[in-house]
């Protein structure tokens, strides 16, 4: 035949042959898919599971012969079955913490997860021979693992918090060591859950973010600013400037956590500072000190600031209301806004001269939007102004219609 | 000497345009009195807002940009910035709505006087089909101020029509100018809303006006009362009181209640959950919701709108089979079906705003 | 006859005064007044010359902030100055050449990317042209 032709068909013949070795099939997955309850789980989820789609199988981690039907046969000498849990670590990083194999598959991928849980309390505590602790599968499923950027792994940044809390958030497990359990709530009362979880922001820090993953261990109360900084560069900076850095060291004081707390981080509000109740500042200083004192003036300041621009902006709402357009006003609104965010977040550092001057600021662009709101209430006033006059013209036409038409009624009658 | 000068130009014109005879012929025309002739007033009041419509119209006109880049920033322009706009743009939005009201009441009270009997037969189709176009100006309208709202009812509205047997796909198309709501179809839209329907609409209102006048007011069966008054201008004055109590309502709600701009139609952005079409087509709208995907053989969906269309049909032609009144006999089995059919529309539309989940 | 010159009078005046008052917005409504900003698909935020290198500028497209850069080698560059964090204004550091939130010190590059912070988003980035003395900034088709 043709030299053409005898090239193709060896091409299709060899593109054919992958096709006909898959079709050889996995026995260990189609025998397992027959059997029910903890025997299946693991052939069904691996569908899923990224490492088969790396063209791994139950072989490359268990041993055993996938090309035989016969079970005795399937399990032959190679066939390692399900590691205790002691051995689960070793395990996984026999590949995971090997470069030279992991370069094979994904070459970006870390390999020193191994080692760094070695360092966490989990795999303390496993050496220790503590097997209650959490192991590699416990946090990334055995047969079903997806890579944390897909939504359904276990990894993925919102469904952390749930994989931590099977353990952490286990009244009765933490209990046997002495540990709260209550994290796990207080984390989903904070305002980086509400942003997780409501707003969807994936940014949002979640246990890994600042316990670490691989490496988990309690932080120390020195370094939760460094943990906060992370995200939040500018509060520390202006923290460090401040007297309380000195202070907050002398006592031990964790920063950032002494007033804005480590898992139910809220939203702060002004009530975070002053002299109430339920105020940061009222923890360290006492009645009377200078310290409370300048703590009521900021508190004052910026709550004046903020109700003046809450008016604003309520006049803002009447007018919109009232059917006036405001959307120029609320333009100007958005730099009072970011005025008074700034204004805010300068308390960290305390400079009461600084937080001054930023305000003085915000009060001049708020005059403006003041200006605009009273602009768009007086054009409501106008339009309802004007509605009365053309409705009192339109009464009189109807009057004098109605009077007309009695006129010719009369008329007719008459005639 | 206002007098004389008006005395004069009417002199000018009346030579020119044969006025007085024009005058004689319209002083004949009367119109009964009797407990129903309330009902009469709706056909001037749709005409009169009508007039409203082409007004505000052509004012807006001249404000708004027909495309997807300044379409919705020119009417934020025209409600916040241009003298007046809130309130021509706000007359425009509410009046369409009271006029589409105003338009059933107008049908349904001449179906239950049966005007549309011998020799009306006409005036009824034409008006069936001046309802039919003013829906079509109320969703071409709708799209224009391209908003969120506007940009998904008229893409769930379209998609109705899509599902139409055979010829769906390609009527789909064609109304959109394209396979989506794109700027093609914000031109075609604006296109039918400001040049066809106008013109299309003119000329049957035209041939409707002509035939009422020709034909003079219905009186319905079973009146005996004779008394009549003058068109003009014992009637028009009547006409003008309702047009001026229903200008003082527009004005009322247009301060209280201006038409909102909305945010701009973004066509990444999900459906809005609840999106509805205008109130008016609520109530097949729901239906389409209601209906379950499958009766017997046949798709839901289709069998809806083939049944609108053949209902639709079947109205058009009351005229003609409504055979007892023909015969100035009284049709209670019609009046039943008109009360049917209202009571239809009322109670879906209703539910489409108080059932929650629809 | 009084009586009725009477009702006619009134009935005139009431309908010229109904008439007036519906001219009168009708008149002011087609009067052009100052300059209408009409479509926002584009603005013209600065004019040639106006700004040095490595200099900003904040202005108004639509009803949201934005900022146009010259950047140091002289490149004009134009993005939504809202930051995606908090919705606080950015502005331009010349020293960093980078745009910075002062609310929680969100930075982005001139591409718009987030560099550090938390802010969740990048900044939208938009067209510039200069047309004659005019530097024109559009949205991106």
């Amino acid at each position: 035949m043709k030299t053409s032709t005898f090239a193709s068909l060896l091409v299709l013949g060899l593109l054919g042959l992958p096709s006909v070795a898959s079709a050889q099939g996995n026995s260990c997955l189609d025998c397992h898919k027959g059997l029910d309850g903890e025997l299946q789980a693991p052939a069904v989820a691996f569908a899923q599971d990224v490492h088969g789609q790396f063209g791994l199988s139950c072989r490359d981690c268990h041993g055993g012969n996938p090309a035989s039907d016969d079970v005795d046969k399937a399990k032959d000498k190679t066939f390692k079955g399900a590691p205790k849990r002691e051995r689960i670590p070793e395990f996984c990083g026999g590949c995971h913490a090997d470069a030279a194999k992991m370069r094979g598959f994904n070459p970006a991928l870390r390999v020193d997860q191994l080692d760094q849980y070695w360092t966490s309390r989990h795999g303390q505590r496993l050496k220790a021979g503590d097997t209650k602790v959490a192991v590699c599968t416990d946090c990334h499923g055995a047969h079903g693992i997806q890579t944390s950027k897909l939504p359904k792994s276990m990894t993925f940044p919102w469904n952390i918090p749930q994989t931590c809390g099977r353990c952490h958030a286990d009244k009765a497990l933490m209990a046997s060591y002495n540990l709260p359990a209550g994290q796990l709530e207080d984390y989903k009362a904070s305002v980086h859950a509400r942003a997780l979880f409501e707003k969807k922001d994936l940014s949002a820090p979640v246990c890994n973010d600042c316990h670490g993953n691989h490496g988990a261990y309690p932080p120390e109360a020195g370094s939760v600013g460094g943990v906060c900084r992370q995200c939040h560069p500018s509060a520390g900076e202006l923290f460090a400037k401040s007297p309380h850095k000195k202070a907050f060291a002398e006592i031990e004081a964790g920063e950032c956590e002494a007033c804005h707390g480590n898992h139910k981080v809220e939203a702060p509000t002004n009530a975070l500072i002053g002299t109430a109740e339920g105020s940061a500042c009222v923890q360290c200083h006492e009645e009377g000190s200078k310290g409370l004192a300048a703590a009521a003036g900021l508190r004052k300041l910026l709550e004046a600031f903020e109700s003046r621009t809450s008016s604003a902006e309520g006049s803002l709402d009447a007018a919109d209301r009232k059917g006036v357009e405001v959307s120029e006003a609320r333009f100007k609104l958005q730099d009072v806004h970011t005025i008074l965010v700034s204004a805010k977040n300068l308390t960290h550092g305390l400079d009461v001269a600084e937080i001054r001057k930023t305000i003085e600021e915000g009060e001049k662009a708020l005059a403006e939007v003041d200006r605009a709101g009273q602009k768009a209430l007086a054009e409501a006033r106008f339009r309802r102004q004007g509605l009365v006059m053309a409705t009192i013209f339109l009464a009189l036409l109807a009057v004098a219609l109605a009077l007309k038409v009695r006129r010719l009624k009369v008329k007719r009658a008459s005639i | 000497m206002a007098k004389n000068i008006g005395r004069a130009l009417f002199k000018f014109f009346d030579e020119r345009f044969l006025l007085s005879d024009l005058g004689a012929f319209a002083k004949k025309k009367t119109v009964p009195e009797h407990k129903h002739s309330f009902w009469y007033f709706f056909g001037g009041i749709s005409l009169f807002l009508v007039g409203l419509q082409i007004a505000t119209g052509i004012l807006l006109l001249l404000h708004y940009i027909p495309s997807i880049d300044g379409a919705h920033e020119s009417i934020q322009v025209i409600m916040s910035q241009v003298k007046f706009g809130w309130l021509i743009r706000s007359v425009h939005s509410w009046s369409a709505n009271i006029f589409i009201g105003i338009l059933f009441v107008h049908m349904f009270s001449t179906f239950f006087l049966k005007a549309y009997r011998k020799p009306r037969e006409l005036t009824w189709m034409t008006g069936f089909l001046l309802l039919v176009l003013f829906m079509a100006f109320g969703f071409s309208g709708y799209l224009l101020p391209w908003n969120e709202l506007s940009y998904f009812a008229t893409r769930v509205g379209t998609d109705i029509a899509g599902s139409l047997p055979l010829v769906g796909g390609w009527l789909k198309e064609v109304i959109l100018g394209g396979p989506d709501v794109s700027q093609a179809t914000l031109s075609r839209f604006f296109w039918f809303h400001v040049a066809v329907l106008p013109v299309v609409a003119l000329a049957v209102i035209g041939i409707h006006i002509l035939l009422v006048q020709i034909l003079g007011m219905s009186k319905p069966l079973g009146v005996r009362e004779t008394k009549e008054i003058s068109f003009f201008p014992d009637f028009i004055y009547k006409d003008a009181l309702g047009w001026t109590l229903i200008l003082v309502g527009i004005g009322v709600v247009c301060v209280f209640l201006p038409w909102e701009v909305g945010t701009k139609a973004d066509p990444l952005a999900p459906t809005p959950l609840g999106i509805k079409p205008e109130w008016y087509f609520t109530f097949m709208f729901t239906t389409l919701k209601l209906i379950p995907a499958h009766v017997l053989f046949i798709e839901g969906e289709q069998l809806v709108i083939l049944g609108f269309l053949a209902g639709g049909l079947f109205w058009f032609l009351v005229p003609f089979l409504d055979r007892r009144a023909a015969r100035e006999k009284r049709s209670p089995a019609f009046t039943w079906v008109g009360l049917f059919v209202a009571a239809y529309i009322v109670v879906l539309t209703v539910i489409t705003y108080t059932v929650p989940g629809l | 006859m009084r009586r009725r010159n009477f009702v006619d009078f009134f009935f005139g005046g009431s309908l010229l005064a109904t008439a007036a008052a519906f001219l009168y917005p009708v008149i002011r409504y087609i009067l052009p007044t100052k300059a209408l900003a009409s479509t926002q698909k584009s603005v013209t935020a600065a004019k040639v010359g106006e700004l040095p290198p490595n200099a900003a500028k904040i202005f108004k497209f639509g009803s949201k902030p934005a900022v146009l850069v010259n950047t140091a080698e002289g490149k004009l560059i134009a993005l939504s100055a809202t930051c995606t964090h908090l919705t606080c204004t950015v502005r331009y550091e010349a020293d960093s050449e980078t745009l910075f939130c002062p609310c929680h010190n969100g930075r982005f590059d001139l591409g718009g990317n987030v560099l550090s912070g938390p802010p969740p988003a990048p900044l939208e980035t938009y067209a510039v042209e200069v047309a004659g003395e005019e530097i024109v900034v559009s949205r991106k088709s």
